[in-house]
């Protein structure tokens, strides 16, 4: 008998028709391929609208005095910028996306291990955005208390604080869910032969991620719940006139908000742990050494809130336990950045998008890294807190951190995902513009924090001008980027051309199936049998 | 054990994976009141003497009442699952009709409670709690707070139950398949754990 090769044609999982067709067919889906694209079309739209916030505040800075908008706008604008880019982007951001779309392929698994519920999560996410976005038009005008929702100014504000809230603790609560699942997944889903120890590096952060977003989210959402019953209600947990102690809120609120931090930025370092060895051409250096210390950064990072309250009142005990602290989390972060150095070097590099943006990501988060340091530290964090320095600070680390490892993920995986392959030329080019635009919109508020101007202010002293005008400039810049980086990936979509299953001749298992991957993922579930970086 | 068979692989259900999902969420919902716990001992300790005033509002017989009814409905949930494991449907249905009833006199015991708070012009917002000292305003918001969250998680769990309990009744939960009977059962045993936090903290304090 002829040995014939009949190539039975799996659909994937973009053309897959299940039960229903179309946008139904989407809005029922419970395959985490799709559920992930999902969560990347809605981050996206918000996202976008975080920018445009972002783009107004620093053309309102652009010189002293009212440019666009009063006080009282600029407030709620900077609240809405912080919620949206925060709670929508960040927060949800690298994991929700490429997590649910590569977890269970990167561990040799069919879809998560609870996809109806996976699903659900999405569902609280865009409900949850609909609360916080109801708050801008219900009510007496938007909130204007700063994402953190400070007592008591939040309890005593006319503004619609309640629905922002309510918003907030609904997005937890699908955070919570997708914590849930992903650690489940990787408990009980992967491929035989891949021991925990064998599992790719974006798994692990994946799984430590998780584990923050189990134990610190509650917290929040009790909080969340005391400010709602204390605003409707009347009860006095954190109005000092009724009883109450507005310090324990913050205590509270950042118990969750800075573990979110790492729930920010592990997937991140994740993504440029995957995105390193495939283009170095070589294995991971320290493959154990960086499991353990995004672990630590986990834990370490559950017990360092009290760096945001320098200022507040804290005992000098406290004041300086939680400063130390502070510091041994830079330790861990240090290593992984020694990790991915010491990966490159003698390794024959493929410069490509994704590793350039992976290169971006190191530099802008070393700088977010050492001026967290200065604000860490007891002494300089009383010269510039609340000021602009930062502001700078967090937005290296978040958008620096998280926005870039977003975009490099995007650059990384969108042949997978899409099964076509953009520009690699003006990827490089819009990559260029925005990183130089950031750095322009970003580093000059350094300057302006140590020289004293205040952060949520929507006007300032003569003598801030010239760097809040580099400043605006810079916003113009890295906005341009972004739209050449979009359009080019957004016109890559359209594009006619051959499927590529492995552009980068990757390792990890994703890059083993077709692109786009099929429905159930594997034929068949591989066997695992070296780690995941083979690649000399 | 040479040949541990992931059923999950093939198919698409996974009792373990069920269950250890219930776990870490149950993890959450302690936490989430581990919030509450830190508020109170917070307050507390800044109010030791109004607190233990206050406290002497509530009737411990009352408290009581509850706490045995808690407890004898986790012993009814937990006969459930062991009859369904031993194939005792009707018991299962049985004592799963028991439990909701039992979560229902509690609710019920609650709402005379409440009442006569409610009767007094004691509630959150009133006149009368507004002109209470901080720290008997602190313990009872935290009163009111508290108890009603724990009885949005009985109904959530009365909801649960009932649920199962038509499960059961149809045939979709059975002997072979009783995870969503079990993840029920350990919802309830966590709501019943939290009031045996809250009624000595509210009700038997010194």
């Amino acid at each position: 008998m002829a040995e014939q090769t009949i190539h039975h044609h799996e659909p994937n999982y973009l053309e897959y028709r299940g039960k229903y067709k179309g946008l139904a067919g989407w809005l029922t889906t419970t395959d985490h391929k799709r559920i992930g694209l999902l969560y990347f079309y809605s981050m996206m739209t918000f996202f976008l609208s975080g920018v445009v916030m972002g783009l107004l505040m620093k053309y309102e800075l652009i010189a002293p005095g009212e440019q666009l908008m009063g006080a009282q706008t600029y407030n709620g604008l900077f609240t809405l910028h912080g919620l949206t880019m925060i709670f929508l982007f960040v927060i949800p951001g690298v994991a929700a996306v490429f997590g649910n779309f590569f977890l269970p392929i990167l561990i040799g698994a069919k879809d998560v291990s609870f996809p109806r519920l996976n699903l659900f999560s999405w569902y609280l996410y865009i409900i949850g955005a609909i609360v916080v976005l109801i708050s801008q038009f219900l009510g007496d005008g938007p909130p204007d208390t700063g994402w953190t929702f400070y007592a008591p100014y939040s309890l005593r504000t006319n503004t619609n604080v309640v629905a922002a809230v309510t918003g907030a603790f609904i997005l937890g609560f699908s955070s919570i869910l997708t914590g849930l699942n992903f650690i489940v997944t990787m408990h009980r889903l992967r491929a035989p032969g891949m021991g925990w120890m064998r599992m790719p590096l974006f798994c692990w952060t994946l799984y430590g991620t998780g584990w923050i977003q189990l134990l610190a989210t509650p917290i929040v959402g009790i909080t969340f719940l005391m400010v709602m019953a204390e605003r409707l209600l009347g009860i006095g947990f954190f109005d000092p006139t009724i009883g109450g102690d507005p310090i324990l809120y913050q205590h509270l609120f950042w118990i969750y908000s800075h573990p979110a931090v790492y729930i920010m930025i592990l997937p991140a370092m994740g993504v440029i742990t995957e995105i390193i060895p495939t283009f170095a051409r070589k294995t991971i250096f320290g493959y154990t050494a960086i499991i353990i210390s995004s672990m630590a950064i986990a834990f370490v990072g559950y017990f360092v809130w009290g760096h945001h309250m320098f200022t507040a009142g804290m005992s000098s005990t406290s004041r300086w336990v939680f400063s130390l602290l502070t510091f041994l989390v830079a330790i861990p972060s240090a290593i992984k950045v020694f990790n991915w150095t010491a990966t490159m070097y003698k390794g024959s590099i493929n410069i490509q998008p994704p590793f350039l943006w992976a290169i971006a990501f190191i530099f802008v988060f070393m700088i977010g890294g050492f001026s967290g340091l200065v604000v860490g530290s007891l002494a300089t964090d009383i010269h510039v807190h609340d000021t602009a320095f930062v502001v700078a600070h967090f937005h290296y680390i978040v958008f620096g951190g998280t926005g870039f490892a977003f975009f490099g993920a995007l650059h990384y995986w969108y042949p997978k995902m899409f099964a076509k392959m953009y520009n690699i030329r003006i990827a490089n080019i819009g990559l260029l513009i925005f990183f130089i635009g950031f750095n322009l919109l970003y580093f000059p508020m350094f300057y302006l924090g140590l020289m004293g101007m205040p952060r949520r202010y929507y006007d300032y002293i003569p003598m801030f001008e010239p760097a809040n005008l580099l400043s605006t400039i810079g916003s113009w810049i890295m906005a341009t980027g972004l739209i050449i980086i979009l359009v080019n990936l957004s016109r890559a979509r359209k594009m006619t051309g051959k499927a590529v299953d492995d552009p980068w001749d990757g390792k990890t298992l994703e890059w083993q199936i077709q692109s786009p991957p099929p429905v159930e993922n594997f034929d068949e579930i591989p066997t695992i049998t070296t780690g995941p970086y083979d690649y000399k | 054990m040479e040949t541990t068979i992931n059923p999950s692989v093939d198919l698409h259900r996974d009792d373990t994976a069920s269950k250890i999902g219930m776990w870490l969420f149950i993890f959450t919902e302690i936490l989430l009141f581990g919030g509450l716990f830190l508020v109170y001992s917070v307050y507390r300790f800044r109010n030791p003497v109004a607190f233990h005033l206050a406290h002497e509002e509530l009737s411990i017989t009352m408290g009581f009442i509850n706490t045995v009814i808690l407890l004898i409905s986790s012993a009814t949930v937990a006969i459930a699952i062991t009859a369904m494991q031993k194939h005792n449907k009707k018991l299962t249905m049985m004592m799963l009709g028991l439990t909701l009833l039992l979560a229902l006199v509690f609710l019920i015991n609650k709402y005379f409670e409440w009442g006569a708070k409610f009767e007094h012009g004691m509630y959150p917002g009133s006149e009368l709690m507004a002109n209470l000292g901080h720290g008997d305003m602190l313990f009872f918001s935290l009163y009111f707070f508290m108890t009603g969250l724990h009885g949005v998680h009985i109904i959530i769990g009365m909801t649960l139950l009932a649920i199962t309990l038509v499960k059961v009744k149809k045939g979709a939960v059975h002997a072979g398949k009783y995870q969503l009977l079990e993840n029920s059962g350990l919802y309830w045993h966590l709501v019943d754990l939290i009031w045996i936090f809250l009624f000595p903290l509210f009700y038997l304090i010194h």
